[in-house]
């Protein structure tokens, strides 16, 4: 069941219904990607007008959350959908909601922007690195949802691992500072809060795989160990 | 290789299937209409008190498998059947099985609602004045279990003796459900038994399904898949007479493992 086949129901109507839901869960996770890699680089280049841009951008994102959900409802009310068509529109739920929360994770790291600008924040190198390493996630996500590929769900899956190794050392880091400069920290919380959301991020990304594994395969994996989610590579 | 089966909420394993829970086995059917073969080497096993649905296309052989059960093919004269059903380990196709007697334990409800042109309470007494019980008594409680049995007993208790084509087509199904339950048979066989009627009297006939299997094995066949998804415990996926899939609905409904069951289900063609 590697292919969907969204193509081929007798019902035409059907087959154009689904491939519009995919296609705004798609477009959906373009935005967000885009939205996301605009926050890490106001976040890099200490960028106030891109940071606000994110901000008001996340509207649209919401809109799509909504508007994809109705679209699912009113599949499951009108065709039931069974099987695979039954796990596309589950995963697509999912994944939809999982999105619409990175992207609050997006503003959050927006907000810190603002609220950090002027003042001397300690730059950190890691959390620029572990941006980009999640940048990359939720663009492999996307790209297995778009091509069922389970091989490169599961690889985003097990990359959260690097994710959280880099938050934990952006943590120490940020505990010396706070030590060395107490009057640092408020500053050093907000940076905590971005590190802390572009972490969730990363475990979001690892959710979305975990419903591509489910879509592809019907085995639900959300709490398998990874020895055993790295034995459904093909 | 890890087993990855115990992350899912597993279904009753039909494989497991002891003596004492099978209601019925069937062996290597094969059946033929004159040249035609219609049934290719069918096995499986019926679970005791579940319902188990066949599903398929037109003329795949599910209504055809169902009729071998209680041995309606008989009075095909072109037809020839060859392998076993086993009913408690019994042989039904065997020659020393009455099949008058046979029928008593496997009853059968169709399509089109059939009730005789009697009163319901004749109707639904009409298996046992054939097998010589004329106690009126008797008669009075088998009518009355029988009619609450098959849900209908409060719409009816008051016109027992009015003609049965008096009643609505739900109705008049139900009622014919009441006569096959009223002589007590182990297994219920429905053909179909809601296409004919309209969907507030198809959910009464499923709720009915529901509580039926508590003393009965129903076995349904059904054109309608989300009815076979909501009444059945397990479901049977047939194919121009071959049995291509058969596992417990939940499992069969979310993640065949065959390709044709889920084009069939999720209503692709092939």
């Amino acid at each position: 069941m590697e292919n969907l086949n969204l193509n081929r129901h007798i019902s035409g109507q059907f087959n154009s219904e689904l491939e519009s839901v995919r296609n705004q869960v798609m477009q959906m996770g373009g935005l967000i990607e885009q939205q996301l890699g605009d926050a890490l680089s106001a976040m890099a280049d200490n960028d106030l007008e891109l940071a606000r841009k994110v901000i008001v951008k996340d509207n649209e994102v919401n809109q799509f959350e909504t508007k994809v959900d109705q679209d699912c409802s009113r599949i499951i009310a009108k065709r039931q959908p069974a099987a695979s068509d039954l796990r596309l529109i589950l995963t697509i739920m999912k994944t939809i909601t999982e999105l619409e929360r990175v992207g609050d994770s997006v503003v959050a790291i927006a907000k810190m922007v603002i609220e950090n600008h002027g003042k001397k924040v300690p730059s950190l190198i890691g959390l620029e690195n572990m941006g980009q390493i999640v940048l990359k996630m939720l663009h492999n996500a996307l790209d297995a949802f778009t091509r069922l590929d389970i091989n490169t769900a599961i690889a985003v899956h097990n990359e959260d691992k690097k994710v959280n190794r880099q938050y934990e050392s952006i943590l120490r880091e940020l505990m010396t500072f706070m030590m060395e400069d107490p009057r640092s920290v408020p500053f050093v919380l907000n940076v905590l809060a971005s590190a802390r959301a572009i972490e969730r991020i990363g475990d979001r990304c690892q959710n979305i795989c975990e419903q591509i594994v489910y879509l592809v395969k019907g085995i639900d994996v959300r709490h398998a160990t990874e020895e055993e989610i790295n034995s459904l590579i093909e | 290789m890890i087993d990855l089966s115990n992350l899912n909420v597993k279904g009753s394993d039909l494989s497991a299937l002891t003596a004492d829970n099978t209601a019925l086995e069937i062996k290597n059917l094969n059946l033929f209409y004159g040249e035609k073969q219609a049934l290719y080497n069918v096995s499986m096993k019926i679970p005791k008190g579940k319902v188990t649905a066949f599903i398929g296309p037109s003329g795949c052989g599910k209504s055809t498998l169902l009729r071998c059960i209680n041995r309606m093919n008989d009075l095909v004269e072109i037809c020839r059947v060859d392998g076993n059903i086993e009913l408690q380990g019994i042989n039904i196709y065997d020659k020393s099985v009455d099949v008058a007697s046979l029928r008593r334990r496997i009853g059968m409800v169709f399509q089109r609602p059939n009730p005789f042109p009697k009163s319901i309470y004749e109707n639904v007494v009409y298996g046992l004045r054939l097998q010589g019980i004329n106690d009126r008594r008797t008669l009075d409680e088998a009518c009355e279990t029988s009619l609450r049995g098959a849900a209908l007993w409060n719409e009816v208790k008051d016109r027992l003796h009015d003609n049965a084509f008096g009643l609505s087509g739900g109705q008049q199904q139900r009622l014919v459900i009441a006569r096959a339950i009223a002589i007590g048979p182990e297994v219920l066989l429905l053909d179909e038994p809601t296409s004919a009627l309209d969907p507030i009297s198809t959910l009464t006939i499923e709720e009915l399904i529901t509580e039926l299997k508590k003393k009965f094995t129903v076995v349904i066949v059904t054109h309608n898949m989300q009815q076979a998804a909501r009444v059945s415990d397990q479901t049977a996926f047939m194919y121009m007479g071959k049995l291509i899939e058969y596992s417990d609905t939940n499992t069969l409904f979310t993640s065949p493992k065959q390709k044709q069951t889920e084009d069939y289900i999720t209503g692709r063609y092939g």
